[in-house]
């Protein structure tokens, strides 16, 4: 802690540092890179891990946070900020090239506050069209409808984009050509069969090889994070659920993590205990959608159905618990909406050898089937320097060879009760992904397996107002979800709803490796590598 | 066993005596015609309906269980839906060539459809250059396929069109080897003549470890020649949403469909002919007791016994494998089959020189 302190200070003199719950650091827009760097670069400090970067209006200033962490040690954490007093034409150096998760959010950031990124390659909007007038998540913005009416009416995508560089004269802008004139531009998506939501890839073809892929989100940007800057603390958790609908109850443990962290409530032990097992479930039924998935995308489509006649056990055990299958609503803050259902430990307890026998069922029918082997392995090789650069966590992480296991690392709820492996390989490659679902489905039995006989007596939720304030400050949660790490981020002014709410959703790290990792593959491969990566796309348009 | 040119015969005669020639064959064509596409339409739907039920089983379910008992007037249903259904015109297409594609699909896979032998005289032409004749005719597919996707203006369809030429081509050459593996052996062309000499012994059985190659071959070329899975890369769903097709709507849509599965019936139905025998009995040499009974069972349904068997082999293989890359698929031909068949048909040449054959 003080050699990154005094690491700080010999960069940059007048950097503000503050030991918060985490270690904040507060600097000018121009100390930006310089720090950035330092951090980066030095060997011992390592901050190579951008978790989140988030856009906030403090009012008067506009300014971005830096949620940093090191690959070396997830739990270890530094929060970097910077902000900007101008509001007509706000401008901050661009990290994109130091962390590559900067490239897809600095773009967020630029959509939802209007902060140009000096240097950054692509600064188009990333969620809104071209044409939106205003900022949305800034304080002052005007949400009338008069001010950006529906439209009706189609227009062209730009095949360019801009670049803000700056010179010896001020600010200049450069355009930036997106592909050459010769290409052959593909656009699969936004409606696709495997895109597996409204995702739209253009993707640049030399015959069936990919030269390029520009990922266009926000077709189904339902803007949350505004939504919940209205919203009490019990009301915007059904936001969570929505997210990533396929681990709709990880989520939803987080923002309760969170806010109960900041509001001191103590949650009773049985609600640990249910919420893990909970969570352990929705990961085994988000990995078994995955594997069909990816498998029907190969098209394999009796392993899709073979997947999802397994998941569906599992949707049974929620809905007689929770009364939700895909959506559950079960976690509030304080505990559990109910207690479990009195057949709950029986129907799992059978659903475990079920689910191990199963597993072998899959690996007969598709692991060893020679077509499957060869369309994975070597294809769509992720590195582990990339994998942390752009933040890629969970399973995909981890087939990388990235130690980013939060339940692990940083272990939450009942985790710190249960002895688990953390699946790692090393390939980096398709097949390394789709080896590492299946076998953290058996990890996740084995800590169901664990905890299922010692759910502790007690109440399941402790009693908390009905309306909750928190106290003046900014607040984190990291869990582990089933795409990798989800985050939370609240700034709180002491109100009854959040000053700002951010959630970082892993599938767009997930997505913004894309263009990386297919170039030079097939469109097969496109298929493939998009399958085992797995990316939910509400998760990305928040 | 009974020999349906008996009938056939007798017919031609009758009209004969009432009739000059040329009313005689006008008719007899019109007869022919009407009956063969009736055929044509009638095995789609049944297969339609087999298909969907054996996947379903495949894969934990029940398949089309409402219209009908047991589903089977589903196929019926789809039909009448198919052709009810609004075609769609396309902006920016090649009109002629757009509404010609299909034809070609529909025409190139119904005239191998006529060439095929039921049953013991149950034939429509039988040429004397009947394997030539099936494989030239069924290579006219692939212009319909290339011209679909060249005039929907749709990247997905051009793409898938050209993963057809691609495949379609290459796979040609091995089902053409294979089936001349067969030709050597029988030293025929002419598939009557061919069904005739396995009346003792199938060819699978005749040509020792050749022939066996040359069916395995066979069956895998001419699975690749259906476009379906795992070969199914020109209208790979997941990755081209339907390739050639994704413009077509209808009936024209419904085209492609009937050719898709009359294919599959017409590989299996060649296989059966070239390899299986065609509409012969199971016949063991000195078994005659055993050799009666089996000619008891009438030929047509020999002829669909086996040609079924075969077909469930080729759906068994659709619904368990991952669908293949195109380098991969090429591979597959241009480095293993082609060079495999080559040499089979060397052996196979030695063999009958030698008179190693039963």
């Amino acid at each position: 802690m003080e050699a990154i302190k005094q690491l700080i200070l010999a960069t940059v003199p007048d950097a503000l540092i503050e030991e918060k719950i985490q270690l904040t650091v507060t600097v000018s827009p121009e100390a930006l890179r310089p720090v950035a760097l330092a951090l980066r670069n030095d060997e011992s400090a390592c901050f190579d891990y951008l978790i989140q970067l988030t856009g906030v209006d403090y009012g008067e200033a506009l300014g971005v946070v830096y949620l940093l962490s090191t690959s070396l040690d997830l739990s270890r954490c530094l929060v970097l900020k910077t902000a900007t007093t101008d509001r007509e034409q706000p401008t901050l150096p661009t990290v994109s090239d130091i962390w590559g998760t900067a490239i897809l959010n600095e773009r967020e950031v630029y959509d939802f506050f209007g902060i140009r990124f000096i240097g950054h390659p692509d600064m188009r909007h990333l969620f809104l069209t071209e044409r939106w007038k205003g900022y949305p998540l800034r304080k002052d913005y005007d949400a009338s409808r008069e001010q950006n009416p529906v439209n009706l009416t189609s227009y062209d995508m730009p095949d360019t984009s801009v670049k803000w560089v700056s010179g010896k004269n001020g600010i200049k802008l450069e355009k930036v050509q997106l592909f050459e004139d010769d290409d052959y531009v593909l656009n699969i998506g936004p409606q696709h069969p495997a895109t597996h939501g409204v995702l739209h890839f253009r993707t640049a073809l030399d015959g069936e090889i990919i030269k390029k892929i520009d990922v266009n989100c926000g077709y189904i940007h339902r803007g949350i994070e505004k939504l919940c800057e209205g919203l009490t603390y019990p009301q915007m958790l059904h936001f969570t659920d929505r997210l990533d609908y396929l681990s709709s109850h990880i989520n939803r443990h987080a923002l309760c993590l969170c806010v109960e962290k900041a509001a001191g409530i103590e949650v009773p032990r049985r609600a640990e205990y249910i919420r893990t097992i909970m969570d352990e479930l929705t990961r085994i039924t988000s990995h078994l959608l995955s594997w069909a998935c990816m498998c029907m995308d190969m098209g394999a489509l009796t392993a899709f159905i073979y997947g999802m006649r397994d998941r569906e056990k599992i949707l049974d055990i929620f809905e007689q618990t929770t009364g939700g299958r895909l959506i559950q609503n079960y976690n509030v803050i304080g505990g559990v909406m109910a207690d479990i259902h009195p057949d709950f430990v029986k129907k799992v307890k059978e659903f475990i050898p079920y689910m191990h026998k199963s597993l072998r069922e899959y690996h007969q029918l598709y692991t060893g089937n020679v077509i499957a082997r060869d369309r994975m392995i070597g294809v769509g090789v992720l590195e582990k320097e990339t994998a942390v650069s752009y933040a890629v966590s969970g399973p995909v992480g981890r087939a990388s060879g990235f130690h980013c296991d939060l339940r692990n690392i940083a272990p939450y709820a009942a985790y710190d009760q249960v002895i688990f492996k953390e699946i790692i390989r090393t390939e980096g490659d398709s097949m390394a992904r789709y080896l590492n679902r299946l076998d953290e489905i058996e990890q996740s039995l084995s800590i169901i397996d664990q905890l299922i006989d010692t759910i502790p007596a007690g109440p399941c939720c402790a009693k908390t107002k009905p309306i909750i304030r928190l106290p003046e400050g900014e607040y984190f949660q990291r869990v582990e979800a089933a795409r990798g790490e989800f985050g939370v981020y609240i700034l709180s002014k002491g109100e009854k709803s959040p000053w700002r709410l951010k959630f970082r959703s892993p599938s767009m790290a997930l997505v913004s490796i894309m263009d990386t990792v297919c170039h030079g593959a097939k469109i097969a491969d496109l298929i493939t590598i998009g399958g085992s990566m797995d990316y939910v796309i509400p998760d990305i348009d928040r | 066993m009974f020999d349906f040119s008996i009938v056939t015969t007798w017919i031609d005669q009758f009209l004969r005596t009432y009739l000059p020639e040329f009313w005689v064959l006008a008719i007899e064509f019109i007869v022919v015609g009407v009956i063969m596409l009736a055929l044509y339409a009638v095995i789609a739907l049944v297969l339609i309906y087999f298909e969907r039920k054996i996947c379903a089983f495949f894969q934990c379910r029940l398949g089309p269980n409402r219209v009908g008992p047991y589903g089977i007037f589903q196929s019926i249903a789809d039909m009448v839906k198919m052709l009810i259904k609004e075609i769609i015109p396309i902006r920016h297409t090649d009109k002629l060539l757009f509404y010609l594609a299909p034809f070609f699909v529909v025409v190139a896979s119904f005239l191998t459809f006529g060439a095929i032998p039921f049953g013991r005289g149950l034939q429509v032409f039988d040429f004397n250059i009947g394997v030539f004749y099936l494989l030239a005719v069924s290579s006219l597919g692939v212009i319909g396929i290339l011209l679909a996707g060249w005039s929907s203006n749709n990247k997905y369809a051009m793409i898938g069109a050209m993963r057809s030429g691609a495949q379609l081509i290459s796979y040609e050459l091995s089902a053409g080897l294979s089936m001349l593996t067969i030709v050597v052996l029988s030293g025929s062309m002419q598939l009557s003549t061919i069904i005739e000499n396995q009346k003792d012994c199938w060819y699978l059985f005749q040509g020792h470890i050749p022939a066996v190659i040359a069916f395995i071959i066979y069956l895998i070329a001419g699975h690749a020649e259906t476009n379906r899975g795992p070969f199914d890369l020109p209208e790979a769903e997941s990755e081209l949403t339907a390739g050639y097709h994704t413009e077509y709507s209808g009936l024209q849509f419904g085209m492609f469909y009937l050719a898709e599965y009359l294919n599959m019936f017409i590989i299996a139905s060649i296989a059966t002919t070239m390899f299986l025998g065609g509409w012969m009995p199971f016949h063991i040499t000195g078994f005659d007791a055993f050799n009666q009974i089996m000619d008891y069972i009438p030929s047509v349904i020999w002829f669909f016994i086996k040609t079924f068997v075969l077909m469930f082999l080729s759906l068994w293989v659709r619904w368990t494998f991952p669908r293949l890359r195109i380098d991969q698929l090429l591979h597959l031909e241009w480095k293993y089959l082609l060079p495999i068949n080559m040499v089979n048909i060397l052996i196979m040449v030695v063999l009958v020189l030698l008179g190693w054959s039963f």
